[in-house]
């Protein structure tokens, strides 16, 4: 009786199976050679053939060796499921399939004694979001005129920065008119969405450039006042002296990566930045810190950060922050001052059961230095992640969203701190639907990392396809310093799709916001929704309908 | 849409203006109510002009509660006047057991109390009231205030006119300003309370159309003033959005549209007063409207004013003599009441003004 070794990984454990037809494959080596993960290799089978030499039939059984594509199985070089094999192959002679029966995180548990490390996002909770469960109810009809998406004008604009209430605006009236007599906050309006923020570390250069030069576009050419957020790791020097920097928000997180850099160019700089974000947590993997693993700590990566190449580790905490009063004294006035009180700051936090607590607070903060509260939910997604976090941690955004603005309205403070939401908003591909619903549950804005990455050519789902983004080896160059595979991506095709969507977007926008008779953000707009299931209906204070 | 009117002259007037004013411009079809607020009162109210008056409609039991209520509180009745009606079952309109327009006294500890803190008395005072007469809906308490009378009533409005004698003019029952609305086709539960004008410590305001942006407005200002409350209409909103800007923070009425509709940012950036635009727009950005709407109100100075939505999708026109401007929803309504005036004057404002009519009776066209 034949041997197995059982405790060896098998193929029946991978989460994805190489199906390949020898019969179509013409051996051109494409696949092999296109499959960063080196899943698949050249190798020989021995094959059994009847064949008949003869005019009359006299079969022969001939026993040939074959060359053939092969998986490799073993827990490093395992198949993503890319479907970057498939793409490359001329003859349709391999693809991956899922295999619904794998073991395979488990088993890389079992045998590295190490947690299971991926990207992507939660690949656990695919299932119908409320989100899809809402619908824009309210409809202009009769009582008031819907208005007409191609021929009026909309204000689509969005606050960043500390918004006063008007009892603390230093007004005076001079002969019927009012003067401001101090400065105050800086509040710019921008696009109520924000490109965000993936450094230039999780992204490869060409990556995070495109999306540089999309916000560029889409600023200079299009009118559309959209910020990117640069992610916690820095923006390449030349970037900082433009012009182009006032599209910039800069962020700082734990780790603070990229400051000496930010700092050093400051007298440089001939524009403030669009404004600054203090990363706290990310909806992905709350509660953990960053993590850019060595194998994608390039060259100008390592110049960007002013860091050998060695794993870089944002802690889960910002060093010498234990409270909120802390927090908004030490960072927010230190940040604040950074640019002599003439750019925005604000947070971005981990959606949480505690959000509410921290934007009461927040919302009390005597100095007016918040500028924005950043909520993140679990549908976010990250560069590298414990699974674990990425499967088991976070809050769903929706619910988080609504109770902060219903906070806020309970303290008559509504719009002071502009709430901005994400986390797996335009999933389902439609980030203008999704934008609208949160606009109306209160969100000032929003901000979306993922989407942009499936714009450019990302092959990963939530079901567990690629999930690749921590290995340095993205398939198609997206998040990955590896100077082969970056040049997979082509920038300018990139930027261009982008521009694309979001004049798409755009567009669409205003045909939810024509229907409801609405020229400006329908912000608050909670009576414009309604939801086909009663438990959303009340936790949301919605209107129910069936 | 309601068909809304304000009518400010230098002489005395009787509602038969504002009903006759309303009537031409009836259209729709539920027709449900009748409501005025008259300002600056003459005839018999004339010689009480800085006592509280207060308009209530209520059955006997509310008037007790009422009465009592005021006593509490160490109000003294120094003259009290209610409509002669004229039932007839043939009348549409859902009338009340008592109309009464009382004039009262101060409580003697406010003989030497601020105007600030007697204000403060009188929303209070007619805050209770309304919530006492709420229970058993016993009555109405629709205005506290001196020199002001409002009657509000459910039915059709030319029955509500000959239920209370409005058609026959009197000497007796006039006021300078007269706000009025006709309400068609209501879209909501006909409430008497939801029925504009809606008047709060001295400001009265009258708008037709939807406010879109209602739900926000809303959960903005029932935080900012304990008299913001109700919300049975959405033109509520308003009027405490006038009352805020005007009462509590004291601005100009010109901020009052760069308020409710703020200029578009690329505009607000090349004037001179954008800082204070931009801020106002920024830091009252749930008072903004979205229309569709006109607005009429009136402050406690008297001063007149109409203003629309930034889309202008409901109509408005200003028409005028020597002696009285009549501002209303359409023009059939102007030509009941001054058909000699030079029509050619008649102001149709556009989405960006403020047309504000002052007491001198000059009529000022405000751009935004
Ligand atoms: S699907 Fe991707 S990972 Fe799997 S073999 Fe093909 S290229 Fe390699
Ligand atoms: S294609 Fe690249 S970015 Fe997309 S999941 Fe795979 S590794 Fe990540």
């Amino acid at each position: 009786m034949a041997t197995i070794k059982i405790n060896e990984i098998s193929k029946d454990e991978l989460l994805w199976q190489i199906e390949y037809n020898s019969d179509r494959c013409t051996l051109c080596g494409k696949c092999v050679a296109a499959c960063p993960f080196n899943a698949i290799e050249a190798s020989v089978e021995k094959r059994r053939k009847v064949i008949n030499e003869d005019s009359t039939p006299a079969p022969k059984v001939k026993f040939q060796t074959v060359p053939v594509i092969k998986q490799n199985i073993n827990i490093k070089n395992f198949c993503r499921g890319c479907g970057i094999c498939e793409k490359v192959c001329p003859n349709e002679s391999i693809k991956p399939v899922r295999n619904t029966d794998e073991k395979f995180a488990m088993k890389v548990r079992a045998y590295t004694g190490d947690s299971y490390k991926r990207g992507g996002r939660n690949n656990l909770h695919t299932m119908p979001r409320a989100l899809d469960k809402i619908k824009i109810g309210r409809i202009s009809q009769m009582t008031d005129p819907s208005l007409d998406a191609q021929r009026h004008t909309f204000e689509m604009l969005a606050p960043f920065g500390r918004v006063l209430p008007p009892e603390q605006l230093p007004l005076t009236e001079l002969n019927g008119q009012l003067e401001l007599s101090k400065n105050l906050p800086p509040v710019r309006w921008i696009y109520p969405i924000i490109l965000g923020d993936m450094s230039i570390g999780a992204l490869s250069g060409r990556m995070w450039e495109a999306l540089a030069i999309a916000t560029a576009y889409m600023n200079e050419e299009l009118g559309i006042p959209i910020r990117m957020c640069s992610g916690e790791g820095g923006m390449p020097v030349r970037l900082m002296k433009s012009r182009y920097l006032k599209y910039m928000i800069l962020q700082i997180a734990s780790g603070h990566f990229g400051w000496n850099r930010i700092i050093n160019t400051m007298p440089e700089m001939t524009e403030d930045p669009a404004g600054i974000l203090i990363k706290i947590g990310q909806g992905a993997k709350p509660g953990d810190g960053g993590l850019l693993q060595a194998k994608k700590v390039a060259r100008h990566i390592q110049e960007i950060r002013g860091v050998p190449k060695a794993d870089l580790l944002s802690p889960p905490n910002h060093q010498g922050l234990y409270s909120i009063e802390e927090s908004v004294q030490k960072m927010f006035l230190s940040m604040n001052a950074a640019f002599k009180f003439r750019v925005p700051v604000a947070i971005k936090v981990s959606a949480s059961v505690t959000s509410i607590s921290v934007y009461n607070n927040l919302l009390r903060d005597p100095y007016n230095i918040v500028g924005g509260f950043f909520l993140d939910g679990i549908f976010g997604g990250t560069g590298a992640a414990h699974e674990i976090s990425l499967n088991h941690t976070g809050h769903p955004i929706l619910s988080k969203l609504r109770d902060c603005y219903l906070a806020a309205v309970h303290q008559g403070k509504q719009g002071q701190i502009p709430l901005w939401a994400a986390g797996g908003l335009g999933m389902n591909g439609n980030l203008a639907a999704d934008a609208f619903k949160m606009m109306c549950l209160g969100a000032n804005g929003v901000f979306t990392g993922k989407l942009l990455l499936q714009i450019a050519g990302c092959v990963g789902n939530d079901h567990g396809k690629c999930n690749a983004c921590n290995t340095g080896l993205c398939p198609v160059g997206i998040c990955t310093q590896n100077p082969v595979l970056v040049k997979r991506l082509d920038i300018d095709k990139v930027a261009e799709n982008i521009v694309n969507y979001f004049i798409a977007t755009d567009q669409e926008i205003k045909k939810l916001m024509a229907p409801i008779g609405n020229s400006s953000l329908p912000i608050g707009r909670s009576d414009a929704l309604v939801t086909i299931d009663s438990s959303i209906a009340e936790k949301l204070q919605i209107q129910y309908a069936c | 849409m309601c068909r809304i009117g304000a009518i400010k002259s230098r002489k005395y007037i009787h509602p038969s203006k504002a009903l006759l004013l309303m009537r031409s411009q009836q259209k729709g079809h539920d027709n449900s109510g009748f409501a005025m607020v008259m300002q600056d009162l003459g005839g018999i109210f004339k010689d009480y002009k800085e006592l509280p008056i207060l308009s209530m409609a209520c059955t006997d039991e509310g008037l007790n509660i009422a009465d009592n209520i005021l006593a509490e509180e160490g109000f003294v009745r120094a003259m009290q006047w209610s409509p002669e009606t004229n039932p007839d079952p043939k009348l549409i309109i859902e009338n009340m057991p008592h109309y009464i327009f009382q004039v009262l006294q101060y409580p003697k500890a406010f003989k030497y109390a601020s105007r600030q803190e007697k204000e403060e008395l009188l929303v209070n005072t007619r805050l209770r009231l309304r919530k006492a007469l709420e229970v058993d809906e016993e009555g109405y308490v629709y205005s506290f205030w001196p020199d002001v009378i409002t009657l509000k009533e459910i039915g059709d409005p030319k029955d509500i006119g000959t239920y209370f004698g409005l058609w026959e003019e009197s000497e007796n029952f006039t006021a300078k300003i007269i706000t009025a609305q006709c309400r068609q086709n209501t879209n909501y539960d006909i409430v008497r309370y939801a029925a504009h004008p809606f008047f709060l410590q001295g400001y009265t305001s009258l708008v037709n159309g939807e406010n879109t942006f209602y739900e926000r407005n809303k959960l903005f200002q029932q935080s900012l003033f304990d008299g913001y409350i109700g919300f049975e209409s959405d033109s509520q909103c308003f009027l405490y959005t006038l009352h805020y800007l005007n009462k509590v923070l004291k601005w100009p009425l010109n901020y009052y549209k760069h308020t409710i509709t703020p200029l578009p940012h690329e505009e607000i950036t090349q004037r001179h007063d954008k800082t204070v635009l931009l801020k106002i727009k920024e830091s009252l950005t749930h008072l903004e409207i979205n229309g569709p709407n006109t607005i009429i109100g009136v402050l406690p100075d008297g001063t007149l004013f109409t203003c629309c939505d930034s889309k202008k999708l409901r109509p408005v026109v200003i028409g005028y003599t020597d002696d009285t401007v009549v501002i209303t929803s359409e023009v059939t309504g102007i030509n009941e009441i001054l058909p000699e005036r030079n029509w050619e004057n008649d102001i149709y404002p556009h989405e960006r003004e403020t047309v504000v009519i002052n007491n001198d009776l000059r009529v000022e066209q405000w751009q935004q």
